[in-house]
């Protein structure tokens, strides 16, 4: 537990210690996500060895966002005058998105034969 | 009185205080949602933000003093991320398997989300750094307010979009998805997932255990897509 915790940990460390050197605009933990990927390919026993803790932690991802979404206190004001722009935007950009989203994804399924 | 004001005093100062609050206003937020029969519009972060927004207000409590006791929560936003590689290697074979229409899809709906948002926003005036933060508001919330503040956007506006995007998404997937007449659930659960990331991704798995896979699948994807054409697009409308 401590162990797979610690492997987490170092590689959001080693993430953030390149985008920051390297000047990227790609946050730490993302690069950290996407280095730890290629090490599970690597090393699959890794992978397995980590599933549980990996999965604690993100079974309650939502809890870990509460403390920035209180952050809207501060932008109360903005929210009353750009608030039906934003929610507007939101919305036909989600709706779109699925759409075509889910319409590429079948279309190219159905031409290639892909199954499941 | 007196005492307890001292009391008071004392507790608002300190990072237990609010720590604490955090976790009751979540419990408070999943008890509904449970209680609801999981309806994605009775969200438990939408909720809980609502409800430490009203004590804040309230108890007149700045912001920052707030943060210095949620920020041990929203630490943890870091390693989640790294994790999310742990679902993602889980699911490699699967992904191998459609692996053509799932990057092509992936594609068509990461920069369909971002470039209609920004479109949209921008038409109907909003400029600057309130549009650096819609950018990745279809990405899991931890990869969206990384973004954002590498952006230069508001990361705690982004918070809340990401969270509403995701609300939207949920209730709109199912009836959006079956006026098109798409019924493989691949594609349904994959659109989802990238449209809408863990809030779309909880409801995929509601409806359809392959639509969730493959929601997971698209929540993953798009946020390492997302952070490489968010500044791309952005840019288009600086």
């Amino acid at each position: 537990m401590i162990l797979h915790l610690t492997t987490i940990l170092v590689f959001q460390l080693i993430g953030e210690t390149l985008t920051r050197s390297l000047g990227w605009v790609v946050p730490g933990p993302v690069l950290g996500m996407a280095l730890l990927l290629i090490f599970f390919m690597a090393v699959p026993r890794v992978a397995k060895a980590i599933q549980p803790t990996a999965q604690g932690l993100l079974s309650h991802l939502s809890l870990l966002f509460v403390p920035a979404g209180v952050g809207i206190v501060g932008h109360m004001d903005r929210m009353g005058t750009d608030g039906p722009a934003i929610l507007l935007a939101l919305l036909i950009s989600t709706a779109l998105s699925i759409a075509v989203g889910a319409l590429v994804f079948s279309t190219l399924a159905k031409w290639m034969g892909a199954e499941e | 009185m007196n005492e307890l004001t001292q009391i008071w005093t004392y507790l608002a100062e300190e990072p237990l205080l609010w720590l604490t609050a955090t976790l009751i206003a979540y419990s408070v937020g999943d008890a509904a949602f449970k209680a609801s029969g999981r309806r994605p519009y009775v969200n438990p972060v939408l909720i809980a933000v609502t409800l430490l927004a009203v004590v804040l207000w309230m108890t007149a409590t700045p912001y920052q003093t707030y943060f210095e006791g949620a920020q041990f929560v929203h630490f943890m936003l870091g390693p989640a991320t790294v994790a999310l590689a742990a679902p993602l290697y889980g699911n490699l074979s699967r992904i191998r398997r459609s692996a053509i229409p799932l990057i092509c899809a992936l594609l068509a709906g990461s920069v369909t989300a971002i470039f209609s948002a920004l479109g949209v926003a921008y038409a109907m005036g909003l400029r600057g750094d309130i549009l650096v933060s819609i950018a990745p508001k279809s990405v899991t919330a931890p990869v969206a307010l990384g973004i954002s503040e590498s952006m230069g956007g508001q990361p705690t506006l982004t918070a809340v979009l990401v969270i509403l995007t995701g609300v939207m998404g949920a209730v709109m997937a199912t009836p959006l998805l079956d006026r098109l007449g798409v019924t493989d659930w691949r594609a349904r659960g994959f659109a989802v997932g990238v449209a809408s990331h863990g809030i779309g991704t909880a409801r995929a798995f509601q409806v359809n255990e392959t639509a969730g896979a493959f929601a997971g699948i698209g929540m993953g994807l798009n946020a390492l897509l997302t952070t490489v054409l968010a500044p791309v697009i952005v840019s288009l409308f600086l």
